[in-house]
C-alpha cells in the first residue's frame, strides 16, 4: 500500500465538482473522510464509500480525504480523488 | 471500423473544457455530432493532470451517443501529451485529436499507442483512430502525408495558431484562410477522409458564423469546429439539404438499388445519367437529412 507525503487539493467549489483535499494520516489510521456536501442527507453514505473504494483502488492507505462537494457525480468525485492523491505523491 | 469512422457525420464538432465536469455533463444536451474534450488550450498547465483524470472518469462512466474526441497535447512539443494518451486511452474514446500536427512521426508515435493499447484492452482494432489539427504552415506543407497515415479519418484547420504563424488576423471575408482551406480540403479528399473547418470564436456574431460556415460548406468542408451550443444549431440547420435535393438523393438511390439487384447497366433519373459519384452525393444527401431529422432511418429502402 502506499501513502502520501503531503497535502494536496484538486477540484472546485463550483456546481457538478468537488474541492477534495489529502491529508497524511498517522500509519496505521487507514483512511478516513470528512465531507461537506448538499446532498449529504441523501447521497453522504454513497459518497464516503465511493471515496474510500476510489482511495483504495488506487493503492493508498494512512490518508485523510476531505471533500467539499458541490453535487459532483460519481465520475468526477472519483477523478478528483485520485488526481488529489496523485498530487500528494506516492512514497 | 476505421472505413466506418471515416465515413462519419461530423458537421459540428463541440469544444468541451476538459476540466470542468458541469459541462461535460451537460454537453450532449445540445446535439453536436462530435464532443471534443479539451486538455489543450482551454486548460492551464497547472491543471493538466486533474484535466486528463476528469476526461478519462467521465468517458468511462457516461454513456455517450455521440462520438467522443479528446483534444490531447502536442506529445513531442510539451510534456503532457505522452501522459494524456496513457490516462484517456483505456477509456476509448472514438478519435484523439492532435493538436499542431506537423509531421508523419507523431501520427505514427501516436498510432503506435492506440495499437498497444486496443492489443492489450481487448478492444477491436480501429477503435480509436486520429484527427490531426493543422495549425502551422509547416504542417500545413506536411498534410498530404498526414492525411494519408492508415489511423487518420479527418484533418481538421486549427485557425488561430495557424494565422498567428501567417502573422495576419481574422477578417470578415477570411482570406487569411483562402489557401489552408483549400490545401487541407484537397489533401482530406486525396486521402479519401473528412476535412473540418477551425472554430469561428465571436459567439455574439452569429450571422458572420453562419456566412463562414455556408462558405466552407460550399467549398466541401465536412463539418465545423464549434464552441458554443448555439453554433450547432446554425451548423446544422446550413448542412441539412432542401427537400428537393433530399427527394432527387432517395430517388437515385432506390433507381441504383433497382439497377445493381437487376443487373441494368447504364440508369438514369429524371433523364440525367447515374453515376458512382451522383450516388455517393445521394448518400451523403440522405446521411444528412436522417441526421436532421428529416428522413426515418430506413428512408431511402421503402421507396422504390
Amino acid at each position: 500500500m502506499k501513502t502520501i507525503r503531503k497535502e494536496a487539493s484538486v477540484g472546485f467549489v463550483e456546481s457538478n465538482d468537488a474541492l477534495v483535499t489529502v491529508r497524511p494520516n498517522a500509519a496505521g489510521q487507514g483512511v478516513t473522510v470528512g465531507l461537506t456536501s448538499s446532498v449529504k442527507r441523501q447521497y453522504g453514505e454513497h459518497l464516503e464509500n465511493l471515496v474510500l473504494e476510489t482511495v483504495k483502488a488506487a493503492g493508498y492507505t494512512d490518508v485523510h480525504v476531505e471533500v467539499q462537494d458541490k453535487g459532483a457525480w460519481d465520475y468526477a468525485l472519483q477523478a478528483r480523488v485520485v488526481a488529489a492523491l496523485n498530487r500528494g505523491g506516492a512514497e | 471500423m476505421i472505413e466506418a469512422a471515416k465515413a462519419r457525420l461530423r458537421r459540428t464538432m463541440m469544444f468541451v473544457p476538459g476540466n470542468s465536469p458541469k459541462m461535460i455533463n451537460n454537453a450532449e444536451l445540445y446535439g453536436a455530432d462530435s464532443l471534443m474534450f479539451d486538455v489543450e488550450d482551454s486548460i492551464a498547465v497547472s491543471q493538466k493532470d486533474a484535466a486528463r483524470l476528469m476526461v478519462k472518469y467521465a468517458l468511462k462512466a457516461l454513456p455517450f451517443n455521440c462520438e467522443t474526441v479528446v483534444r490531447i497535447n502536442h506529445v513531442t512539443q510539451t510534456p503532457f501529451g505522452i501522459d494524456d494518451l496513457n490516462a484517456i486511452l483505456p477509456s476509448k474514446p472514438d478519435l484523439i485529436r492532435l493538436p499542431k500536427t506537423e509531421s508523419v512521426e507523431e501520427v505514427r508515435l501516436v498510432t503506435k499507442m492506440i495499437e498497444e493499447v486496443e492489443a492489450r484492452e481487448g478492444f477491436p482494432a480501429g477503435s480509436i483512430n486520429i484527427i490531426c489539427a493543422i495549425e502551422s504552415v509547416r504542417g500545413l506543407y506536411e498534410v498530404r502525408a498526414i492525411a494519408k497515415e492508415p489511423r487518420v479519418v479527418a484533418i481538421a484547420l486549427g485557425g488561430e495558431d495557424f494565422i498567428a504563424d501567417l502573422r495576419t488576423q481574422r477578417t470578415e471575408r477570411g482570406i487569411e484562410f483562402y489557401h489552408a482551406r483549400s490545401e487541407i480540403l484537397m489533401a482530406a479528399r486525396d486521402a479519401g477522409i473528412q476535412a473540418i473547418d477551425t472554430v469561428y470564436a465571436d459567439v455574439n456574431n452569429l450571422e458572420g458564423f453562419c456566412r463562414e460556415v455556408t462558405d466552407i460548406k460550399d467549398m466541401g468542408f465536412d463539418g465545423k469546429s464549434v464552441v458554443h451550443p448555439t453554433q450547432v444549431t446554425a451548423v446544422h440547420e446550413i448542412y441539412t439539404p432542401t427537400e428537393k435535393q433530399i427527394a432527387h438523393a432517395v430517388k437515385v438511390l432506390a433507381c441504383y438499388k433497382d439497377a445493381v439487384e437487376n443487373n441494368k447497366g447504364v440508369i438514369a433519373v429524371d433523364g440525367k445519367m447515374i453515376d458512382g459519384p451522383i450516388v455517393v452525393r445521394a448518400e451523403r444527401i440522405v446521411a444528412q437529412a436522417k441526421a436532421a431529422g428529416l428522413l426515418a432511418e430506413e428512408g431511402c429502402e421503402d421507396e422504390k
